[in-house]
């Protein structure tokens, strides 16, 4: 077995582990784990020989989702004084259900799309559409603002993970800019979690609008 | 040169701002950036500048209209903002529920600004559609913080959900990016426009197909096409008027040139009866969510911002047909951000005036504040379609574009929404204007009334005279677009 698909089936397993959880703390270990491993892509996803972009690419996104976005994710954690998600929208058991479904219709959708000749490993696409399917999923189903917060994290490396499947190199300013821009989405974020944590003692965001809007 | 200075100019004065202490000298900061961002722009139309970064940054005819429309809004606003800083209390009441809540710092409001504009001037200039990504991800960064000016709950969560709902239409976008790569694998340099343009019989069709869609849907969500929309509301209608008027004016058009642009290649690579009859959907849609929510809405910048999402509706309706339909779309573009942005900065005063943003409890505006009280029930006219302003020019065009075509349904429809659309608008902002005054009239600052006057006579001469540099700007557009 090759090192892609070693990776693809970790990568299965931390979406599967963060759909499950409802322990904040591990769902951020989980969150730096996944960004370790999409970390490694750049150095496998590549058509010809390894540059010193590729090596940089890698320890960049190591370094952003590896260590920066657990550590900013954890300091939040500790100034809002939350410690679970409690009564999300799906409970837990029903989450890793769809899931499991989410991650079959995948692998079909993978096996009906027609895709150029080189892909990264069989299992590549399927998995990078699961991991945008648990980020949105994440998003939607959740009530904690920072829970919020990793489902955007697990979305944009899906999408990334969608990039290193079918071998497509970006311009290294773009890949650049593209994960600037999402570090900066996180950080503002973090920002405003903190906010929120002081304008309302949680960071339960179906509650955020206690005054009822005019017309929703 | 040129078009470097578009774009740094302003990042470099907004992050100057952050460290600028004195509360004049940061002020003259945003108003020297706005002067000489217009400057620059009204110097691209004389001289057309040269492409730089190897043709990621260029200025093509739609990007020098938007340029244009952006910057003309915000050196508008900018002066507005001085009027309405100088207004703002340390601390005040909220008019819906009492409580006492405080600003941003003035620093981190006035250098958002100008970056902003800068990555607006960024969105209007690239030509590779990574670097597109990139600044139209900016723009939602950059403007976060100016939608939690007043800090309370309600601004924090329409902040919230733009920053959520935004990010991820654009990481939809990204997807769509990847895959338009994945169409183009064929041509070297593929994600520049040019390249796309020029070779586009090997783009790969179903690929493009997909990534139209998820460029519809994911900058859709930025333009504010129903039913992405959802944020749109909330932050419009917690952000001040000026931060509204921005939004509306020049935020969603930038998010509707990412949709232009991949529409472009769709047209170029013979796929513009899919993109079309897209954009011809979400507009109609976008039209009727609009109306739907507009009748009996009882806040008053919660009407103009559905407003706004009917306009890109029209917007989006006006490119899917095609034709003289994207002349009259891009006509549109630029009247409706004069208007809305007329608008809106009216809407601030009429606040700073009653400090209350609900509709029922503003009386007698004609006789309190008779500029606001004009500009408002001009406004109303204004963006209703009704000659002589120019927006009636360009929704007559996109009716007769449709009957032309034979889209019958379409013409009726559209009609009947616009028909919709002004009564509910009428009834709310009418009522608004007349009636007794019980206060005294209010001593308005020319620096708050001014702007708003000058964005109104805009759309009033745009509606009885096309100049001429415009109608070329536009046809060459139109062309561009699909008028073939």
């Amino acid at each position: 077995m090759n090192i892609a698909d070693t990776i693809m089936i970790f990568l299965i397993l931390t979406n599967l582990s963060l759909l499950a959880s409802s322990r904040l703390n591990a769902c951020i270990k989980m969150v730096a784990l996944q960004g370790i491993l999409v970390g490694l892509l750049p150095l496998i996803a590549v058509k010809g020989p390894l540059t010193i972009y590729s090596y940089l690419l890698a320890l960049l996104i190591i370094a952003v989702k590896g260590v920066i976005f657990p550590y900013l994710l954890k300091y939040t954690l500790r100034s809002v004084d939350v410690r679970r998600e409690i009564e999300p929208f799906i409970g837990y058991g029903a989450s890793i259900i769809i899931g499991v479904i989410a991650l079959i219709i995948s692998f079909w959708l993978s096996m009906h799309i027609p895709f150029p000749e080189k892909i990264l490993s069989n299992s590549a696409p399927a998995v990078s559409f699961f991991t945008i399917f648990c980020g949105l999923f994440l998003i939607v189903s959740r009530v904690k603002a920072l829970t919020q917060v990793m489902g955007y994290i697990v979305f944009e490396n899906g999408i990334y993970i969608f990039g290193s499947a079918l071998f497509i190199e970006q311009s290294f300013l773009v890949e650049l800019g593209i994960i600037l821009d999402v570090f900066v989405v996180v950080f503002i974020m973090g920002i405003m979690m903190f906010h929120i944590s002081r304008a309302f003692d949680h960071i339960d965001t179906d509650k955020l609008g206690e005054a009822k809007s005019r017309d929703e | 040169m040129v078009l470097a200075l578009l774009i740094l100019v302003p990042a470099v004065g907004g992050l100057a701002s952050f460290f600028v202490t004195q509360l004049f000298l940061r002020r003259t900061l945003l108003v020297l950036t706005a002067i000489t961002n217009a400057l620059l722009t009204a110097f691209c139309w004389f001289v057309r500048p040269e492409p730089i970064l190897n043709g990621w940054i260029s200025l093509d005819s739609a990007g020098l209209l938007f340029m244009t429309v952006s910057g003309i809004l915000f050196l508008t606003a900018s002066v507005y903002a001085i009027g309405y800083l100088a207004k703002e209390p340390k601390e005040q009441q909220d008019s819906d529920e009492g409580f006492f809540f405080k600003n941003t710092p003035e620093n981190i409001f006035i250098a958002c600004l100008q970056l902003f504009l800068s990555a607006m001037s960024l969105v209007c200039l690239s030509q590779h559609f990574g670097l597109l990504w990139v600044a139209i991800e900016a723009t939602t960064l950059a403007s976060a913080p100016l939608i939690y000016f007043h800090r309370h709950h309600r601004s924090l969560e329409a902040t919230w959900k733009y920053v959520l709902i935004c990010s991820v239409g654009i990481g939809l976008a990204l997807l769509g990016t990847l895959i338009l790569t994945v169409s183009a694998s064929a041509i070297h340099n593929n994600l520049m426009i040019s390249e796309l343009m020029d070779n586009s019989q090997l783009i790969n069709p179903q690929w493009l197909k997909a990534a139209f869609l998820l460029f519809l849907v994911g900058y859709g969500t930025k333009m504010g096409l129903a039913p992405l929309h959802t944020w749109l509301p909330a932050a419009h209608s917690e952000s001040p008027s000026l931060v509204s008027a921005l939004l509306s004016g020049a935020l969603l058009n930038c998010s509707f040139l990412g949709i232009l642009r991949i529409h472009q290649v769709c047209v170029y690579s013979g796929q513009s009866d899919f993109s079309c009859r897209l954009l011809i959907f979400f507009g109609i849609f976008s039209m009727a969510v609009a109306a739907i929510f507009i009748i009996a809405q009882k806040d008053f910048k919660r009407m103009l911002a559905y407003s706004s999402v009917e306009h890109m509706g029209i917007l989006s309706l006006g490119v899917g047909l095609g034709g003289t339909g994207v002349f009259a779309s891009m006509y549109h573009l630029v009247n409706h951000s004069m208007t809305k942005g007329m608008l809106f900065l009216a809407a601030g005063n009429i606040i700073a005036y009653y400090k209350t943003r609900t509709s029922t409890d503003v009386k007698g505006l004609l006789k309190r504040a008779r500029a606001t009280g004009i500009l408002w029930v001009a406004g109303l006219f204004a963006i209703a379609g009704f000659p002589p302003f120019g927006l009636f020019v360009s929704e007559f065009t996109i009716f007769k574009t449709a009957f032309d075509q034979g889209h019958f349904f379409i013409c009726t429809i559209f009609l009947f929404l616009l028909a919709i659309i002004f009564a509910g608008m009428a009834y709310v902002m009418l009522k608004m204007a007349q009636g007794e005054n019980p206060d005294g009239i209010e001593k308005e600052s020319p620096l708050m009334v001014v702007p708003p006057i000058i964005l109104g006579i805009i759309t009033l001469i745009l509606g009885l005279h096309i100049p001429g540099f415009l109608n070329d700007i536009l046809n060459e557009i139109s062309i561009i677009f699909g008028a073939l």
